[in-house]
């Protein structure tokens, strides 16, 4: 990648994290912490990888995205909207009554949403049926899915490994975005999933782990992937939860919750200045 | 009239899934371990490029099948009706129904003719389950021809639908040539103006020569095969209540959630007249005999006759 095509998706990631944070000040409610830690890859699928077509969000022979952990939906909306699947604007009403943009991803309500998600663990096994389809129908479209490293406590979780293995769905790309943070604290001390990377190459996945948070590692994996054959790739990528605005990075308490006025401000004012200097 | 087949609707519905195959490419069939006893082999052996066994992961086979309809498929994902709509209850409510995709659930082995197997394999508890999901569509076919014709309209119908299959092999009572099957409206079986019984699933026939017995006796209930459990036909019940003044539901499932609950959702409200449910009396089934149990539990012609006669003359 170019140096000025990296720094084009930072920006947009940039934007994507203001996004989060408008619509989550906006609801009164959300969850900013993991919504800012998949920014990175989220802006990666739609502005570098993802055959996606704005004007006609159900082509059928596009790629797939499924948000499996549902709940980091506000900057993925943020991302849909730079992509022009819907007004930015939405993003003023998200969780509002009658707003198009629902608290999690809604698939009948939102242009460029897949599945609807939320309820953790079962947006990966969507994402195997999705690759199965294009398997059957010899399509060569590609699924993608971004799981929390919380989520993969979910037994469901790997009961979908072992399928998408035992059905070598190469065309399925599962990222776990590796924060280290759930809702109760620490993963490692809530739920304990680690060795992470050797549970999935035992459950017959190809292992690659990356920073998330480096679109070069990103590109690398993303590419990398595309070569395996017979077999699903699984990204582990290191990220920081609540990246971007420093008082929320690393920090547990802002898992599910939005900014008041003053944090709002704060927040917004940092990532305007990383925009700034960005774009100078 | 046809000769009689004495079917399980289990084999019913893998018969009918291979016929609707020839025609529709789009159906796909899952099933997590069972096929042998779901009788979706049936399909499997035909269609094997289509058929995808998940293993004994229910919850994973859901969420698989909710991604084939989102690409376009017609996917029809069997088990055993406690694992389907127990295990995988959340999977069927948040991947599948809340984005309102076509999948068909079919759930084996439902209620207590399930036999020596047991109490855990028992599901008398499904048709509620599924109810009370927003926009699920219910059938609970009572014979061979209802259930090729109930299988056929699942996989037409746009949307989520639960389809009850049984274990046990019973007598066909429809005649072919003059059944026709609309989804959502039930079928009067007899006529009769003393009381209505209303039944669904294995135990409609069981009703049926309750009701056809007791003409002898000066009695003449109506029968209502109610194979469509949601929607349910309200008409047909509130007519009923009208002209009857008397409801007896029978089911084969636990009395609370089901039929009964259904039923009395509707008089409740348009026509309120007692109901006398027939049905698992909230109780655990135990390992037997499939006909034995259905005796026990009073799901059968003999109790049928016995409950209609004491409502009747009460």
């Amino acid at each position: 990648m170019e140096i000025s095509e990296i720094k084009q998706l930072q920006i947009n990631a940039t934007k994507a994290r203001m996004g989060a944070i408008i619509g989550t000040y906006n609801a009164k409610s959300g969850h900013p912490g993991g919504s800012l830690s998949a920014a990175d890859v989220f802006t990666y699928l739609y502005f570098k990888e993802m055959n996606v077509d704005p004007q006609n969000p159900h082509w059928a022979d596009r790629d797939r995205f499924v948000l499996s952990k549902g709940h980091c939906a506000p900057s993925l909306y943020a991302v849909l909207a730079m992509k022009g699947f819907f007004d930015w604007d939405e993003l003023n009403s998200l969780r509002h009554v009658g707003a198009m943009l629902q608290g999690h991803p809604d698939m009948k309500g939102t242009p460029g949403i897949d599945m609807s998600t939320g309820s953790l663990g079962q947006g990966i096994s969507t994402a195997c049926g999705m690759a199965l389809a294009a398997k059957m129908d010899n399509k060569d479209y590609r699924v993608y899915t971004v799981l929390g490293d919380g989520e993969c406590e979910e037994g469901q979780v790997w009961e979908a490994a072992m399928f998408a293995a035992n059905q070598k769905l190469d065309n399925l790309l599962v990222i776990v975005d590796q924060n280290g943070l759930q809702i109760d604290g620490p993963v490692e001390e809530v739920g304990g999933i680690e060795p992470l990377d050797k549970k999935f190459e035992a459950f017959g996945f190809k292992v690659i782990k990356i920073n998330g948070h480096s679109f070069e590692q990103i590109e690398l994996a993303f590419n990398e992937a595309k070569t395996v054959k017979d077999k699903p790739t699984a990204i582990l990528m290191k990220t920081v939860k609540g990246k971007g605005v420093s008082f929320m990075e690393d920090q547990v308490g802002w898992h599910g919750k939005a900014t008041n006025d003053e944090e709002y401000k704060l927040a917004m004012a940092e990532l305007e200045g990383q925009l700034k200097e960005l774009e100078g | 009239m046809a000769d009689k087949i004495v079917k399980a609707t289990r084999e019913s519905f893998g018969e009918a899934l291979c016929e609707l195959a020839e025609t529709d490419k789009d159906i796909v069939v899952l099933d997590a371990d069972l096929s042998a006893a779901t009788k979706t082999s049936i399909f499997a052996k035909k269609y094997p490029e289509r058929f995808v066994n998940c293993g004994i992961a229910e919850g994973n086979m859901i969420g698989v099948a909710a991604g084939l309809a989102a690409a376009g498929k017609k996917p029809v994902a069997a088990s055993f009706a406690m694992f389907a709509t127990g295990r995988a209850f959340e999977q069927i409510r948040n991947s599948v129904a809340y984005p309102g995709l076509n999948v068909t659930i079919a759930g084996s082995h439902a209620g207590i003719s399930t036999g020596e197997d047991g109490a855990t394999h028992q599901c008398i508890e499904d048709i509620g389950i599924m109810r009370t999901i927003p926009g699920m569509t219910v059938l609970n076919p009572a014979d061979h021809w209802e259930m090729k014709a109930a299988t056929k309209a699942a996989l037409e119908y746009e949307g989520p639908v639960y389809i009850r299959l049984g274990r046990l092999a019973v007598d066909s009572f429809n005649d072919p040539e003059s059944y026709s099957f609309e989804l959502g409206k039930g079928i009067t079986l007899h006529e009769g103006d003393d009381v209505t019984v209303i039944a669904t699933g294995l135990v409609v026939n069981e009703a049926r020569k309750a009701v056809e017995a007791l003409e002898s006796d000066g009695i003449h209930a109506r029968l209502i095969n109610i194979h469509t459990i949601k929607p349910i036909d309200k008409d047909i019940i509130i007519k009923a209540a009208k002209e009857t003044g008397k409801i007896i539901t029978v089911e084969e499932h636990n009395v609370i959630g089901g039929l009964a609950d259904a039923v009395c959702e509707v008089t409740s409200q348009f026509c309120p007249v007692p109901v006398t449910r027939i049905g698992v009396n909230d109780r655990f089934g135990y390992s037997g005999p499939a006909w034995e149990l259905l005796e026990i539990f009073g799901l059968t012609e003999t109790n049928i006759k016995k409950v209609i006669t004491q409502v009747v003359n009460s």
